[in-house]
C-alpha cells in the first residue's frame, strides 16, 4: 500500500540476514510487501511500510525476524 | 429368580387398522399431501434444542456425519444483519456456530477454506467465491474477524488443530491441506499445524473475492492479492462504528457544555445555558463529524502523516468555515473574539482526538507509530481543550 503511508522511521522490525534460510514465507504472509526474496534470501525492501503485525515473526522457521511493537 | 417369558403379542386387527405390534398400516391422515410438501429435507436434520441456521440450504451426508451446505446468495435478512453489525449495534454478538460447513457440491478432493465465526466475515466468504465447491471450516474466533482474532490469539494454531480434529475432516478428505486467509498468519504458525495434526497450511489471498483466481492459478497469489488496501469505500464503511463509539462521550460532554455555558455574572443563567450551550454543541458536533467521519473518509487527501494532525486541520478548517457562515448570516452578539477562538480550539481538539482514535481501525498503522503520535499530540489536544474552556468561561461574563 504505497498510496497511504503512516509514520516513517518508527517500525521496530529487525531482520537477521545470516539466519535467513530463504523459505520465502515472510514474503507470503506480509500484508504490506515489506519483503522480497533476492538471491535466495529475504530482504526488507519497504521498512516504513511495516505495521508490526507480527505475521512474519510468527511464521519464520529460524527466528530471523523480530518486532517489538510496544503497547500502541 | 425366574424369568417369565411372555408370548409374542398377536396381531390385533380391527376394521383395517392394524394396532399392534408393527403398526404396518398407518392412519391415512399421515399421507396427507399437504403435510408431505411441508417435510423438506431440512426437517430431517432438526434436533430438539437446536435451530437450523437460516443460511443453510440443505445437508449432505459424509463419513463425518451430516454437514450443512450454505447458500451463496445473501438474503434480505443477511443484509439487514450486516447493517446492524456495521453500525455497531449488534457487532459484539454477531457469530455463527464454529465447525464444518460445505458450499456447492464438495467431495473428497475439494479444498478446505478456513474462516472466522464472525457472521460478517462468513457472509463475505460464502457470497464472493463464485461457483467454487469447497468445505468451509469455521473456527471459534468469538465473533471477531480473522485479522483481529489472529492478533488477539483466538484464531490460533491450537484452535485450528482442535477444529480440524473435531470436524472429522480426515474421514472426508483424500488430501491433508487447508487454505487459510493470509491475515491469519499473525495467529497461526503453519509449521506447527503440520506437526500437530499433519495438515499443511496454505496461506491464501487476503480477500475472499480473490480465492477463485487463487485456485485457478494453482494456489499462487499475485502481489495484489497479498497486500491490504484501504480504499475510499473501505474507509467509509468503518465510520459508523467510529460515530457509535463517539456517542457516549458525546452525551456526557453535551451535558457539561450546557452547564458550563450557563455560568455568568448571575452565577447561572438559563438563557446563556441554552443559547451559548447550543452554539458550543454545534461546534462539538463539527469536531466529532470531522474527526470520526470526514478525516477517516478523506484520509489520504488531508496533509500530514499523523492522524491527530489530519484531524486537527480538518476540524479547524470546518469550524472556521462555520464561524464565518454564522457571522455572515446572523448578528449573534456573543460571537466575541474570545468565544470564536474558544469554539475554534474546541472543534480542533475534538476532531484531532477522534481522528487519532481511528488509528486503531486502519490496516496500516504500526503500534510504535501510534504510540509516538499519542505522546506528541495528546498534550496539544489537552491544552487546546483547556484553553478553549477558559476562553468560553471568560466570554460568558
Amino acid at each position: 500500500m504505497r498510496d497511504i503511508r503512516y509514520l516513517d522511521d518508527v517500525a521496530t522490525l529487525i531482520f537477521d540476514k545470516e539466519a535467513c534460510v530463504g523459505c520465502s514465507l515472510c514474503t507470503v504472509v506480509c500484508p504490506h510487501g515489506v519483503f522480497e526474496l533476492i538471491d535466495g534470501k529475504a530482504k526488507i525492501v519497504d521498512l516504513d511500510g511495516c505495521m508490526e503485525c507480527g505475521a512474519c515473526v510468527n511464521n519464520c522457521p529460524v527466528n530471523a525476524l523480530k518486532v517489538t511493537p510496544g503497547v500502541g | 429368580m425366574s424369568i417369565e417369558i411372555k408370548p409374542p403379542l398377536k396381531h390385533i386387527q380391527s376394521e383395517n387398522v392394524s394396532i399392534l405390534p408393527s403398526m404396518d398400516r398407518v392412519s391415512p391422515v399421515l399421507f396427507d399431501e399437504k403435510k408431505l410438501k411441508h417435510s423438506s429435507p431440512l426437517s430431517e436434520y432438526e434436533k430438539s434444542g437446536y435451530v437450523i441456521a437460516h443460511f443453510v440450504e440443505k445437508f449432505i451426508e459424509t463419513d463425518a456425519g451430516p454437514i450443512p451446505v450454505v447458500k451463496r446468495d445473501l438474503t434480505l435478512r443477511d443484509r439487514v444483519e450486516t447493517l446492524g453489525a456495521r453500525s455497531g449495534l449488534t457487532r459484539n454478538n454477531y457469530r455463527i456456530a464454529p465447525g464444518l460447513y460445505a458450499i456447492g457440491k464438495p467431495d473428497q478432493n475439494s479444498e478446505v477454506l478456513v474462516t472466522a465465526n464472525f457472521k460478517l466475515t462468513f457472509d463475505i466468504l460464502r457470497s464472493s467465491i463464485n461457483s467454487i465447491s469447497a468445505w468451509i471450516l469455521v473456527l471459534d474466533s468469538f465473533g471477531v474477524n480473522v485479522w483481529c482474532a489472529a492478533g488477539k490469539g483466538t484464531f490460533s494454531t491450537q484452535e485450528l488443530v482442535n477444529r480440524i480434529n473435531k470436524s472429522g475432516l480426515e474421514r472426508i478428505l483424500n488430501h491433508r491441506r487447508v487454505i487459510l486467509p493470509q491475515l491469519s498468519a499473525t495467529g497461526v504458525k503453519a509449521r506447527d499445524v503440520k506437526k500437530m495434526c499433519g495438515f499443511t497450511v496454505i496461506f491464501g489471498p487476503i480477500r475472499a473475492s480473490d480465492i477463485a483466481l487463487f485456485l485457478q492459478n494453482r494456489k499462487k497469489a499475485n502481489a495484489d492479492m497479498r497486500q491490504v488496501t484501504f480504499t475510499f469505500k473501505e474507509r467509509l464503511i468503518l465510520t459508523p462504528i467510529e460515530l457509535n463509539i463517539a456517542f457516549k462521550p458525546l452525551i456526557i460532554t453535551t451535558l457539561a457544555i450546557f452547564i458550563i455555558s450557563g455560568i455568568s455574572h448571575k452565577i447561572f443563567s438559563l438563557e446563556n445555558s441554552l443559547n451559548r450551550g447550543l452554539t458550543a454543541l454545534i461546534f462539538l458536533l463539527i469536531g466529532v463529524l470531522s474527526g470520526a467521519l470526514i478525516t477517516p473518509t478523506f484520509l489520504p487527501f488531508i496533509p500530514f502523516r499523523e492522524f491527530a494532525a489530519k484531524g486537527a486541520l480538518s476540524g479547524f478548517i470546518l469550524a472556521f468555515c462555520v464561524l464565518v457562515l454564522f457571522s455572515v448570516k446572523s448578528n449573534i452578539t456573543y460571537f466575541s473574539t474570545s468565544s470564536s477562538l474558544s469554539l475554534l480550539l474546541f472543534s480542533t481538539a475534538v476532531s484531532s482526538w477522534f481522528a487519532m482514535n481511528f488509528t486503531g481501525a486502519t490496516p496500516f498503522t504500526s503500534p510504535s507509530g501510534v504510540e509516538k503520535e499519542m505522546r506528541r499530540f495528546i498534550p496539544f489536544q489537552a491544552s487546546a481543550a483547556i484553553l478553549s474552556l477558559i476562553l468560553w468561561l471568560y466570554s460568558g461574563f
